[in-house]
């Protein structure tokens, strides 16, 4: 394919790629599969309409997640590049696309990894039920020491800061080794343990007592659900965070495919994973649910919850009462610390990627630079008595006016006014084997940015009517709307930043090859 | 469990799995294109 001309000074560099397809769809479910599918789904599925949420679930999949997923792989496998170099050469102008996902990403993989850290000490928890019969007190209180109010505090909490430091270990470990010797070949080992663990989870919360009543409540359809748009935009609103779309990481992982690859073949087995595997999950939390339910002689819907309430008060809880609850909990938290992990690393080889292609760094310079200064904002402003109050803060924002916002802003540009979908989807329909044409363009252009104004202003009118959790106004002011704002910003100033001489932007021979060679398919 | 809650479980499994299952074997019937891939290969750093 990429033959290089014969006079060159210097070989640069080739762009690394993953070595087969499947250990690019294994990194790319790796990176789909995170926390959210295994606290956040079973709720939100419970939350609005049980069973009945499937048909809402899987047409949010089908008209806006999978082709939103499709988008994004056009751009990083057509273009080459990092979010912000795939940017730039699709348009000059779309270059700040790319550097607000790079930021976002940058604080995601901040605050993202303290919750690794968390559950890391809860799998090592389990063994001897550290927490007592006060799963809640233990996990604010004793472990994480929560201060009274919101602030900004440098007092360390050594429990967290430690693990933390050693999930950043190795994370750095792995981003340093590259594409095929460290995320591939950790998402070639992590994914299969996760699935494997994951499955005997769920084969043993379905023996406990109650986990019938718990699967009911989960599967018990409320029909009249259908009719409330609020529960067509928690669909569409989680298959957006779950597929891991428009925010850098699926540009980034297509940018390493070889050309010949069926994108879209690869990507329906990427999205279909990830869907079996939150299903799989709601499973096993309901399970467990009912269980605890059972336990207090409660109803399920007393005990039902998401995210960390889920994680680190109702299944510290359920392991107490458990037979083999310590089985159950190594297999919970290592869980969360594997689905953590490979996305993670996913999360920061945006960032990585884009650095390389900035400045023109090797592999080695660049993941270590990247990876230490994400490590060191990590450790600084997270294991702390006030790490949480941020935590809750910018991961609120960043997804409301960094993801969602930035993916909206993205799709309009592209589709609206750059009009760059007929040659995205020309390149799709080159290889792949699931065709990509009118439809998937009127989803694009139409269905996506409907569906993501909804999720903006709601977000907007509900977090600008009260004051976010009732946190102080400075604090909201500064660590939730003042940091989005700056990442727009810091998008500008860095596109303003010239590209280095010995970047990719400038000479890319491999690259040139590449659309030499589309020009002369295209001409055929 | 209730009837209607084994059902919607059942057509939840059957479309999501089933769809996973659809796709694999999509992939599997066009195999990766070898002989059109890149005869050098990327450094491994």
């Amino acid at each position: 394919m990429s033959s290089s001309s014969p006079a060159r000074p210097a070989p640069p560099v080739k762009r690394e790629t993953f070595s087969s397809r499947r250990l690019f769809i294994l990194s790319a479910i790796g990176s789909a599969v995170g926390l959210g599918n295994i606290w956040r789904f079973p709720y939100i599925a419970y939350d609005n309409g049980g069973g009945a949420f499937l048909i809402p679930y899987l047409v949010a999949l089908l008209t806006a997640g999978i082709p939103l997923l499709f988008l994004d792989y056009a751009v990083g496998h057509k273009f080459r590049g990092s979010a912000p170099l795939a940017y730039r050469r699709l348009h000059r102008a779309a270059e700040p696309l790319g550097w607000w996902q790079v930021l976002v990403c940058f604080v995601i993989a901040a605050y993202y990894a303290v919750i690794i850290a968390w559950a890391l000490m809860y799998t090592i928890f389990s063994f001897t039920e550290a927490w007592g019969d006060d799963a809640e007190g233990f996990f604010f209180g004793n472990f994480l020491g929560v201060a009274e109010a919101p602030g900004l505090g440098f007092d360390f909490i050594p429990s967290v800061f430690f693990p933390l430091l050693l999930i950043w270990a190795a994370v750095i470990l792995i981003m340093v080794a590259g594409i095929r010797k460290g995320i591939s070949r950790a998402n070639a080992v992590l994914l299969p343990l996760l699935v494997a663990m994951f499955v005997l989870l769920v084969i043993q919360a379905l023996f406990l007592p109650g986990a019938a009543q718990g699967l009911n409540a989960f599967f018990t359809p409320d029909w009249s659900a259908l009719a409330d748009p609020s529960v067509w935009a928690a669909a569409y609103g989680h298959i957006f965070f779950s597929l891991s779309v428009g925010y850098g990481i699926m540009v980034t992982y297509s940018s390493y495919l070889k050309r010949r690859t069926d994108l879209t073949g690869s990507g329906m087995v990427v999205a279909f994973s990830n869907s079996g595997f939150e299903i799989l999950a709601g499973i096993g939390v309901f399970a467990a649910l009912g269980f605890m339910a059972q336990a207090a002689g409660t109803g399920v819907n007393d005990v039902v919850t998401q995210g960390i309430g889920l994680a680190f008060v109702a299944f510290p809880t359920i392991v107490s009462q458990a037979p083999f609850g310590a089985v159950m909990g190594v297999l919970f938290f290592g869980s969360l610390v594997f689905a953590g992990i490979t996305s993670l690393i996913s999360v920061l080889e945006v960032i990585v990627a884009a650095v390389q292609d900035k400045l023109g760094w090797g592999r080695i310079k660049a993941s270590l630079v990247v990876s230490i200064l994400v490590a060191a904002v990590s450790l600084a402003f997270f294991p702390t008595a006030t790490g949480l109050y941020l935590l809750d803060t910018s991961d609120a924002f960043v997804n409301s006016f960094g993801i969602t916002l930035g993916a909206l802003v993205t799709v309009v540009v592209l589709a609206w006014f750059l009009r760059k979908l007929p040659l995205l989807s020309a390149h799709l329909n080159r290889i792949s084997t699931v065709k990509m044409r009118g439809t998937w363009m009127v989803l694009v252009a139409a269905v996506v940015p409907l569906a993501l104004i909804y999720m903006v202003a709601n977000e907007f009118i509900s977090k600008i009517s009260t004051t976010y959790e009732g946190y102080p106004d400075w604090f909201v002011g500064v660590f939730g709307w003042g940091m989005s704002a700056a990442l727009v910003v810091l998008a500008l100033v860095l596109t303003f930043i010239p590209w280095s001489r010995s970047s990719k932007a400038h000479d890319d021979p491999e690259y040139d090859a590449v659309v030499e060679e589309d020009a002369k398919e295209t001409a055929l | 469990m209730t009837p209607i809650a084994i059902t919607m479980m059942i057509i939840a499994i059957l479309t999501v799995w089933g769809g996973l299952v659809l796709a694999l074997v999509n992939l599997q019937r066009h195999p990766e294109d070898e002989g059109a891939l890149p005869e050098e290969h990327a450094p491994e750093l």
